[in-house]
């Protein structure tokens, strides 16, 4: 199953190399990982996403812990949660294109955001499949570069991560 | 408050710490260390003459005191020479700290005379590591590489020190920290109280219990709280490797050690159980053997320091996270004020069954009249020293023999690579034991090939004067390795002889120790006796053993506990 594990780490060098080293190390997948300050100076936080069954989702979070420089995680998809991420994508959009792809973005809820008279950059941002569904919409012929973020997320209600 | 350079800072805090002894090898980028080392005389610091055996000796002596070791080595070559032996005690979970020296921060990254960036080489080999951005750090650096180290579930701690962090004519104020704290890291001071009456309740209901303890009974130090509890209840305890010494091998609720080569009546045991309690022991694949047909109809209690390690290969039923120690305890306390008492009949039963099974293998072996077994070795030395030595071991069909044949009642007295598997570790362990245990019988008990890993070390035994026994149990072959030939490769013996060996006689002659070689099983217990009373020599004996001997019992690959080969022809 897919999870989102999200965690803050001390903010010192070193530390995100021990969490991926972990993924690797431990044959775990990593499908997203973001990493960003916070508004505390001294914790990053980080969101992975991963898929594995109840037993290696378990010893992820288990390990991750371990970690002397994870002070706190929680996985995400163990309640509700909002999670979203940001794409930017450059498409090919001339003639007749253009009119599909702008009401496609629009269906979409995303912005052209650059244009060029043979080129549309397009920013979108939503859960993963939602991106997903738009790339297929426009038709991958059309696209000539892609750039995800990587999953970001936090709980829904009064739940919070922080220490 | 004084003011100190960062490698004097470096050496007091070592001193603050109660450093007695660090195991090392100077370059480059440690020489403004090894000065500071030079102006004082409390922290000892011995010179190997290769740094794996360095971290070998600091883990031998942690292993035998239960304290944390500490190494010291220059960077690049000297730093990756130390991985093999922090990969042994990461996996082991033995404490250390491993000082490295590292090019001046401003190299860093540049491809440097000597660079190598150990913080990454070591990373997957070690409970953490740090390093010094500024020599202001150092005292708290060290502290809290020793803080991390011998606590929780213990394990080794790497300190990277670039050079310029150890400038001599640069000064600081120094204060060794009394305490650190760490935000991220707490680990668990007991056990949850519930978890602990559930199993308790398990406990006592049980027909057909076995304690199995591991390695960490002897890392929390709690031999005696198990020991106590075993006997309260009368249940049946097997222990694993790494747990040999925990509970006392002469007693007769005592099963031997369990898994690969385990005793018959511990496997049968476990794989007939109905209720197991596992105290700091971590179901290891060489323990549980095929874990889909691990002990099919047992119910398991699993206490450990490390959550990670409670069902990561076997789901346990009720979970203890907590300091081995504490928990049994308070288990202890339970036990006592319960009214429930263990079910009488069903332990007569069960123990029953248990003696046929000890009694149908016990342990035996095909002796000879005229070559010598390992395992009569091994039991004569145990004789020899009223099972009181200090005993290390290398890998391979030596170190099953040693551990099978020579019965320990006492914890830290058995010290081998249990998780690793490293060959080379026995006689720098060997020497960690002995320098710190001068009046203790020291054995190092290994092979002709294990030996040869880290043979350089009787250099280092001549200059400060370890008279420890190296046994080498001479079958003229990797035998271990054979031995799965023999069994899996009919035989095909790719590359496990061992041939053009060294005259080990004037090899440690040339060393300046004594040699003593026996081949007639006549001269055996008479030479033995011989070299165990030349206390102050170091001496290397060298026992041609029989050469087709195999280790058993042995369990049959992807098999279950039970499915175990009791000799050549025997398969049960
Ligand atoms: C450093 C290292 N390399 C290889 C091995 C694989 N190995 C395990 S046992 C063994 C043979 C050991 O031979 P010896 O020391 O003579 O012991 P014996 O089995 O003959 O008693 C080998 C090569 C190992 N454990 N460690
Ligand atoms: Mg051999």
């Amino acid at each position: 199953m897919r999870r989102i594990i999200s965690v803050l780490l001390e903010n010192e060098p070193g530390a995100l190399s021990r969490v991926v080293g972990l993924f690797s190390q431990r044959n775990y997948n990593i499908e997203t990982l973001t990493v960003a300050p916070t508004e505390d100076e001294t914790l990053s936080r980080l969101t992975v996403t991963t898929t594995g069954s109840d037993k290696v989702i378990e010893q992820i979070t288990k390990q991750l812990n371990k970690l002397i420089e994870v002070v706190k995680l929680v996985d995400l998809t163990e309640g509700a949660h909002i999670e979203r991420e940001l794409m930017l994508v450059k498409l090919k959009a001339t003639g007749s294109q253009r009119a599909e792809i702008k009401r496609t973005v629009d269906i979409f809820r995303g912005q052209i955001v650059d244009v060029t008279s043979s080129v549309y950059t397009v920013q979108l941002a939503g859960d993963s499949d939602k991106l997903d569904g738009f790339i297929q919409a426009v038709g991958t012929s059309g696209v000539l570069e892609v750039v995800r973020t990587g999953v970001s997320g936090i709980a829904r209600g009064e739940k919070v991560l922080s220490l | 408050m004084e003011l100190l350079s960062g490698a004097d800072m470096l050496i007091r805090s070592l001193q603050d710490e109660g450093i007695e002894y660090i195991y090392g090898y100077p370059g480059g980028a440690a020489l403004h260390i090894y000065d500071a080392l030079f102006r004082q005389d409390k922290v000892k610091h011995i010179l190997v003459r290769h740094e794996q055996a360095a971290v070998h000796m600091a883990d031998g002596y942690a292993r035998a005191t239960g304290k944390p070791g500490t190494v010291l080595v220059t960077s690049g070559p000297g730093a990756t020479n130390t991985i093999t032996g922090i990969a042994t005690a990461f996996m082991d979970s033995i404490p250390m700290v491993v000082l490295c020296g590292q090019v001046a921060s401003h190299l860093i990254g540049e491809d440097a005379f000597q660079e190598t960036d150990m913080i990454g080489v070591s990373r997957p080999v070690v409970k953490h590591n740090l390093s010094v951005r500024h020599p202001e750090e150092i005292p708290e650096v060290i502290r809290k590489a020793y803080y991390i180290a011998a606590t929780g579930r213990p394990g080794p701690v790497v300190v990277d020190i670039p050079k310029d962090m150890t400038t001599p004519n640069e000064r600081y104020e120094y204060s060794y920290p009394k305490k650190v704290k760490l935000r991220s890291y707490n680990p668990a001071i007991r056990g949850h109280a519930g978890q602990i009456k559930k199993a308790v309740d398990m406990l006592l209901a049980a027909k057909r219990p076995v304690i199995y303890a591991g390695g960490g009974v002897i890392l929390g130090k709690a031999s005696n709280q198990l020991t106590e509890l075993t006997r309260m209840l009368g249940y049946p305890l097997t222990n694993t490797l790494m747990g040999i010494g925990c509970y006392p091998a002469s007693d007769k609720q005592h099963l031997g050690w369990l898994g690969m080569h385990g005793t018959y009546e511990a496997n049968m045991a476990m794989h007939h159980s109905d209720l197991i309690l596992c105290v700091g022991a971590r179901f290891d694949d060489r323990v549980t053997n095929a874990t889909e047909k691990f002990c099919p109809g047992a119910r398991i209690i699993h206490i450990d320091i490390d959550p990670a390690s409670i069902s990561k290969t076997v789901e346990a039923d009720v979970p203890i996270v907590g300091p081995v120690d504490a928990v049994l305890k308070e288990m202890l306390a339970l036990v006592k004020e319960s009214k429930d008492k263990p079910d009488a009949d069903a332990l007569a039963s069960w123990w029953k069954q248990i003696d046929e099974w000890r009694a149908f293998h016990g342990m035996r072996y095909e002796t000879s009249p005229d070559v010598i077994k390992p395992q009569e070795v091994i039991e004569l030395l145990c004789k020899l020293t009223n099972g009181e030595a200090f005993v290390t071991s290398d890998v391979g069909q030596h170190q099953m023999f040693a551990a099978q044949y020579y019965k320990f009642d006492k914890p830290n007295r058995w010290i081998n690579s249990g998780g690793l598997g490293t060959m080379g570790f026995g006689l720098p362990a060997a020497m960690g034991v002995k320098l710190t245990h001068p009046d203790d019988e020291v054995l190092c008990i290994t092979g002709e090939g294990s030996i040869q890993m880290n043979i350089q070390e009787l250099s280092t035994c001549k200059q400060y004067n370890l008279p420890v026994k190296i046994i080498n149990l001479n079958n003229q072959a990797l035998g271990m390795v054979k031995q799965w030939q023999d069994m899996n490769y009919e035989s095909r013996h790719s590359q496990s002889y061992m041939e053009s060996l060294p005259d080990f006689i004037k090899l440690a002659e040339a060393y300046g120790h004594v040699g003593v070689r026996i081949e007639k099983k006549e001269d055996l217990e008479s030479k033995l006796k011989e070299v165990l009373a030349m206390k102050d020599k170091l001496v290397f004996v060298d026992i041609y053993v029989d050469r087709f001997e195999h280790v058993y019992p042995m369990q049959v690959a992807r098999g279950s506990m039970k499915d175990m080969w009791l000799s050549k022809t025997e398969r049960v």
